[in-house]
C-alpha cells in the first residue's frame, strides 16, 4: 500500500542515502536529529545565561539592554543573541524532522509508545519556551506576540482578570508582570530539559551527543551565520500603536496568523485535537505486536551479552533463582521487548550446528525462534550441498528483496539482521548449503532497531561477541546496508558477489583436491 | 572521499541549513493589521452596583434573624449585568450585556473588544448601565478623536475618574 507514510519514508530514505554517500553515515545529520536537538539545547542554554547577565528585567529597560547587548558588543553579546535565536529555531526544525522520521519509519508504537508519548510534552514545552522568549525583547514583535498570546489564553477563562489587559496601555504594564514573564522563560526551558530526560528513559544507549565532527561543523556554521546575519530587534514596543507588520519567527509562530483568521475557540480546538491525536497514535490500528523474547534458564549462563545488545533495555540480569552455579540470569520485560531478536543473535548458546531438531538457546523469540530460522535456511536452500546459489539474510525493514528472488537468490527475512547469530553464516557456508551469503540490513543511518546494523558489522569484523569465526571464507560473504530507496544497490551487491563466486568456483576444485 | 573533504561538506550542509533557518526566523513579514487602519479597543473590568438589587426586608425575614443581625434591607450576593453600547460616527459599534464574572456572579463584569477602523477623525459615543436597570444608562461619554494609521486607541471604564476614559 502506498500511503503517506511510505511516501515520507522513501523521501527520508532518499535524503539519508544522499547524505550517507557524501558525508558518510557518521556525519549524517538526519541520523542524529535527537542528538542535534540536545546539542542545540546546550547552545541555547549557554548563550541564554550569557545574555541574562546584562539583561534588564524591567519593562522600561529591557529593550534598551537588548539593543546594547546586540550592538555595543556585536562580536560577543550580538553573536550570543544570534546563537540563542538560531539554535532555538534549529531545535524546532530538528524536533519536527525527528518526529516525522520516527513516524515514517514506524518507530513510534508497540514498545516505543513511551518515547513517542513523552515526546509530546517536549514539543509543547519547546514551543512555550520559545514563545515566551520573544516577549522579553519588548520590541514590536514582542508586543504582537504578547498581546496575541494573552488574548488566546484569555479565551480559556482560567485567569480571573484578562491577561491581555496588562498590555492595554503603557501605564498598564508593570515591572512585576514583566519579571514574571522573564521567570517563565527560565522555568519552562528547565522543565523542557527534564521532559527531554524522561523522553530517553526507555532507550538503551541513546545518542544524545552528535559525533564531535558533526557538532563542530554545526557550531561553526551557526557562528558564521550569526556573524553574517545577526538576530535583531524590530523597533521598541509601543502600546499606543498596533504593530501592523512584523517579521515572524516561522518556527515558533507559524500558527499566529491563524489567530487573526479563526476564532480563539477554533485555535484551541485545533491544538487540542492535534495533541490528542499525537498522544493516541501509538495505540491506533493496525495492531501488530509480536510476542516478546523468552529466556530458557537451562541454557542461560548469565553472561549478559543479550543485556548489552538489546536496543530497548528490555533484558536485565537478575540474581540466579534456579540454584545453578551462576550468579545471574537474564530476564525479559515483555512490555519493553520489540521482538527484534537481537538478543538471540547475541547469545553464545544460539548455534545452528546442533543435531537436535529443536534448537535450545538461552533467549529466543517464540514466533521467530532459532529452530524456525534454521528450518527456513534449509527450506530456502533445499537443505543439500547444492552449492552454487546465493543465500540472502535480509532485514524486513531494509530495501525490498523482490529483485533478489527474481535473480535466483534464496532470501530469509528477519525482523533485524542482528537476530542472526554469526554461526548461522558459518553453518550455511561450511555445510555448502549456498556458495555465498549476502547480508542485507537497513542503511547504516536508518537501522529500524537502532543498533542492529552496528552490532552485526562488529560481529562480522570480530570486534563484538559473538563474532564470526575466522574460518568462514570472507570472499563468500557480502554485506549491504540499504534502505527502502536502495533496492538497486542490493541487486548490485548480489551481482558482484555472484561474479566473485564464479571466479572462486574455477579455483575451488583445485583446493579440494589438495585437502 | 578524504576525511577533510567530508568535514568540509558537512560544514557546507550545516551552513546551508542554518542560513535557511536564520532567514525564516524573521522573514517573510506578516501583515497583522492593514496599514491605513487604526484600532479602537474597548476594555474594562468593572464590578456593577450590587446595591441596585437591594430591597427592604419584610417583617417575617427580620423576625427570623438574631436581633444584632437585623438590617432593614436585604441585598443579593450576585451583581447585575453591565449593559454597554458604543456608536462610532453615529453607527452602532457594540451592543452588549455582560454578566458579572466569578462563579457566584459576584465578580466584576469584563470586556475586551478590538475594532479596526479607518484612520481619520471619529466620534465615539459610549453608554453604560451598571445598576441592572432596564431603561436608560448610568454613564455616558463622547470622545472626538483623530486617529492616525496604526494608532491603538484604548477606552477603559473607571467610575472613580467619572466613567469612560481614554488611555
Ligand atoms: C527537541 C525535542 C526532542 C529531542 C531533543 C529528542 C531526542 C531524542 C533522542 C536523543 C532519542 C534517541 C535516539 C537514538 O538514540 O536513536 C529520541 C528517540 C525518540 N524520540 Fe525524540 N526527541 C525530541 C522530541 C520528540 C518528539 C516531539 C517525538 C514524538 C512525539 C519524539 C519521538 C521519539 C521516538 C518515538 C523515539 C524512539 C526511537 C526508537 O526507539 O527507535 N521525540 N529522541
Ligand atoms: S527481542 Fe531481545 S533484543 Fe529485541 S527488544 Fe526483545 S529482549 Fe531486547
Ligand atoms: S546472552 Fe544468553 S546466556 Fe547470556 S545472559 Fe543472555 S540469555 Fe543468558
Amino acid at each position: 500500500m502506498i500511503g503517506p507514510r511510505s511516501v515520507l519514508r522513501r523521501a527520508f530514505d532518499a535524503v539519508d542515502r544522499g547524505l550517507d554517500r557524501t558525508l558518510g553515515p557518521s556525519l549524517n545529520p538526519m541520523d542524529r536529529l535527537g542528538a542535534l536537538g540536545f546539542f542545540f539545547y546546550w547552545i541555547v542554554a549557554v548563550s541564554g545565561i550569557y545574555l541574562f547577565i546584562p539583561f534588564d528585567t524591567g519593562v522600561h529597560g529591557a529593550y534598551a539592554s537588548v539593543e546594547r547587548i546586540t550592538h555595543a558588543q556585536w562580536y560577543a553579546g550580538g553573536v550570543m543573541r544570534s546563537l540563542h535565536r538560531y539554535a532555538s529555531d534549529a531545535m524546532v526544525a530538528a524536533m519536527l524532522l525527528h518526529m516525522a522520521r520516527e513516524w515514517a519509519h514506524d518507530r513510534y508504537r508497540g514498545v516505543r509508545w513511551f518515547s513517542w508519548l513523552t515526546g509530546v510534552p517536549v514539543l509543547w514545552l519547546l514551543y512555550v519556551s520559545g514563545i515566551t522568549g520573544y516577549w522579553l525583547v519588548w520590541d514590536k514583535l514582542a508586543q504582537y506576540v504578547a498581546i496575541a498570546s494573552s488574548e488566546l489564553l484569555d479565551w480559556l477563562g482560567v485567569f480571573g482578570e484578562p491577561v491581555a489587559r496588562n498590555f492595554l496601555a503603557p501605564d498598564a504594564l508593570s515591572d512585576r508582570f514583566f519579571t514574571l514573564l522573564v521567570f517563565m522563560h527560565i522555568a519552562v526551558p528547565l522543565f523542557l530539559l527534564f521532559a527531554m530526560w524522561i523522553h530517553l528513559q526507555r532507550i538503551s544507549r541513546p545518542k544524545v551527543n552528535p559525533p564531535r565532527a558533526l557538532a563542530a561543523a554545526t557550531l561553526a556554521a551557526m557562528l558564521a551565520v550569526s556573524l553574517w546575519r545577526p538576530a535583531l530587534s524590530q523597533g521598541p514596543a509601543d502600546l499606543t500603536t498596533v504593530p501592523s507588520e512584523v517579521g515572524l519567527d516561522w518556527f515558533y509562530l507559524l500558527l499566529y496568523p491563524l489567530i487573526d483568521l479563526w476564532s480563539h475557540g477554533w485555535i484551541w480546538g485545533l491544538l487540542a485535537a492535534f495533541t490528542v491525536m499525537l498522544l493516541a497514535m501509538p495505540w491506533l490500528p493496525p495492531f501488530r505486536r509480536a510476542r516478546a523474547a523468552e529466556v530458557t534458564l537451562a541454557q542461560c549462563n548469565g553472561c549478559g551479552r543479550c543485556v548489552d545488545d538489546c536496543p530497548y533495555n528490555a533484558v536485565t540480569l537478575v540474581p540466579r533463582r534456579d540454584g545453578r552455579p551462576f550468579s545471574h540470569e537474564a530476564q525479559v520485560d515483555p512490555g519493553l521487548c520489540a521482538a527484534c531478536g537481537i538478543c538471540m543473535g547475541a547469545c553464545p548458546t544460539s548455534t545452528p550446528f546442533r543435531r537436535s531438531s529443536a534448537l535450545a538457546t538461552g533467549i529466543d523469540l517464540p514466533e521467530r525462534s532459532l529452530t524456525w530460522l534454521r528450518e527456513r535456511v534449509l527450506a530456502v536452500t533445499g537443505g543439500t550441498k547444492s552449492g552454487s546459489g546465493v543465500l540472502a539474510f535480509a532485514c524486513s525493514h531494509a530495501a525490498d528483496t523482490g529483485a533478489l528472488v527474481s535473480a535466483g537468490a534464496g532470501v530469509v527475512q528477519l525482523p533485524c539482521v542482528a537476530m542472526m547469530p554469526p554461526s548461522l553464516i558459518d553453518f550455511v557456508l561450511s555445510r555448502e548449503l549456498a556458495a555465498g551469503v549476502l547480508v542485507v540490513g537497513c542503511a547504516e543511518s536508518g537501522c529500524h532497531h537502532r543498533l542492529g546494523v552496528a552490532w552485526m558489522r562488529e560481529r562480522i569484523a570480530g570486534a563484538r561477541d559473538p563474532y564470526l569465526r575466522a574460518r568462514v571464507p570472507r570472499e563468500r560473504l557480502a554485506t549491504v546496508w540499504a534502505g527502502p530507496s536502495d533496492a538497486g544497490r542490493v541487486i548490485a551487491a548480489h551481482d558482484e558477489l555472484k561474479a566473485r563466486l564464479a571466479g572462486l568456483a574455477v579455483a575451488a576444485p583445485a583446493r579440494r583436491a589438495v585437502s | 572521499m578524504s576525511p577533510a573533504l567530508r568535514y568540509a561538506l558537512t560544514f557546507a550542509v550545516m551552513l546551508a541549513a542554518t542560513a535557511g533557518i536564520a532567514a525564516l526566523s524573521d522573514w517573510p513579514l506578516y501583515r497583522h493589521h492593514p496599514a491605513d487602519m487604526a484600532q479602537v479597543k474597548l476594555s474594562f473590568s468593572h464590578g456593577s452596583d450590587r446595591k441596585a438589587g437591594c430591597r427592604p426586608a419584610t417583617a417575617e425575614e427580620l423576625a427570623k434573624l438574631p436581633p444584632n443581625m437585623r438590617r432593614p434591607v436585604v441585598c443579593p450576593r450576585d451583581r447585575p449585568s453591565v449593559r454597554i453600547e458604543a456608536d462610532l460616527d453615529g453607527r452602532p459599534l457594540l451592543r452588549a450585556e455582560i454578566r458579572a464574572g466569578g462563579i457566584a456572579g459576584d465578580g466584576p463584569a469584563r470586556l475586551y473588544r478590538k475594532f479596526s477602523v479607518p484612520a481619520g477623525p471619529h466620534v465615539l459615543d459610549l453608554r453604560l448601565s451598571d445598576t441592572g436597570r432596564a431603561e436608560g444608562f448610568d454613564y455616558t461619554g463622547r470622545m472626538e478623536v483623530a486617529l492616525a494609521p496604526a494608532q491603538n486607541f484604548v477606552v477603559d471604564f473607571r467610575p472613580a475618574e467619572g466613567g469612560f476614559v481614554a488611555r
